[in-house]
């Protein structure tokens, strides 16, 4: 962290907010929407050769955003890196942060922030040279592994290689480009982070794939969601209820491209949610119409999945734990009614 | 005057309160912010335990160890480049500052190139680009290259043996499946930063000392030789103790900015104290009071070092006026 980022987060910590609590007000006055993405992690947040930022993180700022405001491009990307993140969010300087942050009990009752739901659940993991002949992470004795900093990723290193009595030694790295230049060359036996990001850093990033393998064990549940700050229950509220209906249009099977027909549906749950026979939206504070504004922006859960992280994607993760609850998954939104 | 006296006196009080106001006011806001935001603050988790490794420690670390002690392993690991860099940059550079008043033209020209190389090349560059180069060339840990009996150079570093181990007396690193364990490791990361600091901070060292020999009158080496004083004797005895006064306070800032600059490690993977406290930060949260912490630690050690050099100063000062 260099000084103009230390003297920067004391100024905005001792700077008082304007209007606490009225983060809705804010966002529809300014007619934006200040989103904290990451630097850069494919898939979840990060710019294409345009220049556009693109993914799972970034589509969850575009569904509010059109939600809110009925366009989903209003929406201001802030690139923070892990140790700006909760700083930013704390001032004001963001109204809300999608960033791959895993939700703890730390953060959730400490930093004064309000973790809204969960939109990827990911594990941690490991990238070990196929050479090394290694099949479990057990096998790691005395190995280094690199690793980025400003993740949980540290912790559950610690953590996970302390119960299973083995040593092994840490090399932490600021920048990712960093980190994986370290492994590629060889200077660890071993990369550590979420699975998700494995899968594209031995697909896109290895010099041969097929040199490297992904070990079988994941030592730490990490969700993922989204973050705002705590005093504007209101805020809370409309977060969270985003994406429970982006969860809840995939269960119903509302789809960017039908959701006009299926505006005419019958189904009372249906016309619940896109604004048909009941005005849910006015409980929120937002027009009766927002989930249906939210679904033709960016489609719902499983198509930001598929386009993202999914089989349309490089990544080609599999849904796993992220399919819906009916299809063996984790997915489950309260029901919007 | 003491009618003057007094109002620089009021106005000095004044702008004083004024400063210690301003600093009180910043510490009030960001306290009363951070409580009204349900933001936990305070210097409690310092006890708590860290929970994280640290790849390399001179002191002994364990995850479960307390978050000051990681801290502690930070400070040490920064001590641990920043003193060997400091006696490095300071011989080398003064090599280099002498070689540039050589009377040799070769020996000038190389001397000037590297100075002018080394300090117009950002350091976080320098760092990276050494960092690579020893990662690239060296073989695979688990190919080691056996220098001499239990002495290994890999990726992972120059392995030798040191007290201590199983048996209580010596721990000799052997060859594993993956890499080399045991004994004491010198890692790339360990060697990349050392050299890059000392090889950079030389080439300012190396201008202050020309600088500093080329500021004493001309007459005095003249004077010197024309009594029959040899070369060697007329540098130590006549340029080099009128020199010092005028070299150690410029001498004492590059070696300030030195202990400072090794925060640039944590873009290499070094565990010095900037890259254990982002860690710390990271679990806890607690910003405000880890960026202080660093900044406190780094103040006392510029004071220190500041200390130190004046008080050298002040000897070097005596022994001129003797001689």
């Amino acid at each position: 962290m260099r000084l103009p980022t230390i003297a920067l987060t004391l100024l905005l910590l001792a700077h008082a907010p304007a209007h606490a609590g009225k983060t809705l007000d804010q966002v529809r006055q300014r007619a934006q929407l200040a989103c904290g993405v990451s630097t850069g992690v494919i898939g979840f947040s990060a710019t294409d050769s345009q220049g556009r930022w693109n993914g799972m993180d970034v589509d969850i700022c575009r569904a509010i955003a059109a939600a809110v405001l009925n366009d989903a491009a209003k929406v201001k990307y802030v690139p923070l890196n892990a140790q700006q993140r909760f700083t930013a969010l704390q001032s004001g300087e963001i109204d809300l942060l999608s960033r791959n942050t895993t939700w703890t009990l730390t953060r959730d009752a400490s930093l004064g922030l309000h973790f809204t739901a969960v939109t990827y659940y990911d594990g941690q993991g490991f990238l070990v040279p196929r050479k090394l002949k290694i099949s479990s992470a057990k096998q790691l004795k005395n190995a280094e592994i690199c690793v980025q900093s400003g993740t949980t990723t540290e912790k559950n290193l610690g953590d996970w290689f302390k119960a299973q009595g083995i040593k092994v030694k840490p090399v932490v790295f600021e920048k990712f480009e960093a980190s994986i230049k370290a492994f590629f060359s060889g200077r660890c036996q071993a990369y550590t982070t979420d699975a998700s990001a494995l899968a594209f850093i031995r697909s896109k990033e290895a010099p041969n794939p097929d040199d490297y393998v992904v070990l079988p064990e994941l030592i730490s549940k990490e969700p993922l969601g989204p973050v705002v700050r705590r005093g504007d229950d209101e805020w809370f509220a409309i977060v969270k209820w985003v994406i429970f209906a982006l969860i809840e249009a995939e269960e119903y099977g509302i789809t960017q491209a039908n959701l006009e027909q299926m505006k005419a549906s019958p189904d009372p749950a249906i016309q619940r949610l896109l604004g048909g026979a009941e005005d849910s939206g006015k409980l929120l504070g937002l027009e009766r119409d927002w989930a249906a504004r939210a679904v033709k922006a960016v489609g719902n859960y499983g198509e930001i999945f598929q386009r993202n992280v999914g089989s349309a994607s490089p990544l080609k993760l599999p849904r796993g734990a992220n399919a819906l609850w009916n299809k063996g998954g984790l997915l489950y939104a309260p029901p919007v009614r | 005057m003491p009618a003057q006296r007094w109002r620089n006196l009021l106005v000095q009080t004044l702008i004083a309160a004024g400063l210690l106001a301003l600093l009180w006011w910043l510490l009030d806001a960001t306290a009363t912010n951070m409580r009204e935001r349900g933001i936990r603050s305070g210097f409690d988790f310092l006890l708590e335990p860290a929970g994280f490794g640290i790849g390399e420690s001179l002191l002994p670390f364990d995850s479960t160890d307390s978050a000051l002690w990681a801290l502690a392993a930070g400070l040490a690991n920064t001590l641990r480049v920043a003193l060997p860099a400091i006696f490095i940059s300071t011989m080398l550079g003064t090599l280099v500052g002498l070689g540039r008043l050589s009377p040799n033209l070769l020996l000038r020209k190389l001397c000037a190139a590297y100075v002018e190389a080394l300090r117009n090349v950002p350091l976080l560059l320098q760092l990276l680009a050494w960092y690579f180069i020893v990662t690239d060339l060296l073989p695979a840990a688990s190919e080691a290259l056996q220098l001499a009996p239990h002495v290994f150079l890999s990726k992972s570093g120059l392995s030798v043996p040191w007290l201590g181990g199983d048996d209580g007396l010596l721990d000799l690193p052997q060859r594993g499946a993956m890499n080399v364990s045991g004994g004491a490791a010198m890692t790339p990361e360990y060697l990349a930063l050392l050299l890059g600091l000392s090889l950079y901070t030389a080439a300012y060292v190396a201008e202050t000392v020309r600088a500093g020999i080329a500021a004493v009158p001309r007459g005095q080496s003249e004077a010197a030789l024309a009594l029959g004083l040899t070369r060697l004797q007329n540098f130590r005895l006549v340029l080099l103790p009128q020199a010092l006064r005028g070299i150690i306070p410029p001498l004492t800032n590059q070696h300030l900015s030195l202990t400072k600059n090794a925060s640039l490690a944590v873009a290499i993977g070094y565990p010095e104290l900037v890259s254990v406290a982002n860690t710390t930060l990271n679990q806890t949260g607690r910003a405000a009071e880890c960026i202080a912490l660093i900044m406190a630690v780094y103040l006392i050690l510029s004071l220190l070092t500041a200390w130190l050099s004046a008080w050298l100063e002040r000897r070097s000062g005596r022994w001129a006026d003797r001689s």
